[in-house]
């Protein structure tokens, strides 16, 4: 079954406030192997201009992946994850994610498109402070396969 | 100044597949059991793509020579990368060349990803505030 047209422009309610940890972005940081001072000691991220440790620039995803299943897991969507791969991803930054950021996500879904016998739809989640201070825009286009015949 | 950046490798095994699914949150057994990857039609055990999309994050991050450069990114995935339970894992090859500078003074860069030769990503690219000329070179990565 195609997804849900009239879910295209929608956009849901923002998330519970997501508190960006010292060790959660060194975690991240150490799991893909960098290195880079800025990640992992904050000394080093002030002497660039940050309050504290920098996230790499794939980090927003550990935030948005979870919050996105407010669209992704809605039944009228008509999303069976099962057949989901993901397609493209785009980050669009006004400035990194630094430890002790107070993060907002306002999901939407930005497009819905069917080709080939798949569907694909492109959500995305602007990322904010608490106070509304703009962060980050982060786009990902998930491919629902076709079922076999 | 040169158009094409120094490639850099990182080799991927299924340890860093394991620490990824935890750092990240990404829990998809595809990422870590070869019983339910073969299921649904893989070859056996894929990284996650965003792990995949964090290594190229690094090589862009690296030739910006700062971990805040980077105004915008974005790729395709285009096929999985698929990683043996080996000592050895899989290598994933980055390159990357200078598309333009903009009006701001930033750089776009093209970014090609390989596994055994073939392209894992397509439509990858980059901009970073750097201008093109003070992009730096880092020692290739070895992990």
């Amino acid at each position: 079954m195609p997804l849900d047209q009239s879910f295209v422009g929608r956009s849901w309610p923002p998330t519970e406030p997501y508190l960006v940890g010292r060790e959660k972005i060194r975690e991240f940081a150490r799991a893909i192997g960098a290195t880079d001072a800025e990640y992992l000691d904050p000394e080093a991220a002030r002497a660039i201009g940050y309050a504290d440790v920098v996230a790499p620039p794939t980090f927003p995803i550990v935030i948005t992946m979870e919050t996105s299943r407010q669209v992704i897991e809605d039944p009228a969507l008509g999303l069976d994850y099962s057949r989901v791969v993901h397609g493209d991803q785009r980050f669009a930054y006004t400035r990194p994610v630094v430890a002790g950021d107070v993060l907002v996500c306002i999901n939407t879904v930005d497009e819905i498109t069917s080709r080939g016998g798949h569907d694909f739809l492109t959500t995305r989640t602007d990322v904010t402070t608490d106070a509304g201070e703009p962060v980050v825009s982060v786009w990902s286009k998930l491919v629902q396969r076709g079922e076999e015949q | 100044m040169t158009d094409v950046l120094e490639p850099q490798t990182f080799r991927v095994t299924r340890a860093d597949l394991v620490r990824y699914a935890g750092a990240s949150g990404d829990f998809n057994p595809i990422h870590w059991s070869d019983r339910i990857a073969t299921r649904v039609g893989l070859p056996g055990v894929i990284a996650h793509g965003m792990f995949t999309m964090a290594l190229v994050g690094r090589a862009v991050t690296g030739w910006a020579g700062a971990p805040d450069a980077v105004v915008e990114y974005s790729v395709r995935f285009a096929r999985p990368v698929p990683v043996p339970d080996t000592d050895e894992g899989t290598e994933v090859v980055v390159s990357a060349t200078v598309k333009e500078v903009t009006a701001e003074g930033h750089t776009r860069l093209a970014l090609t990803a390989t596994c055994d030769g073939e392209k894992v990503l397509s439509q990858a690219q980059a901009l970073v505030r750097k201008p093109a000329g003070r992009l730096a070179v880092e020692k290739p990565a070895e992990a």
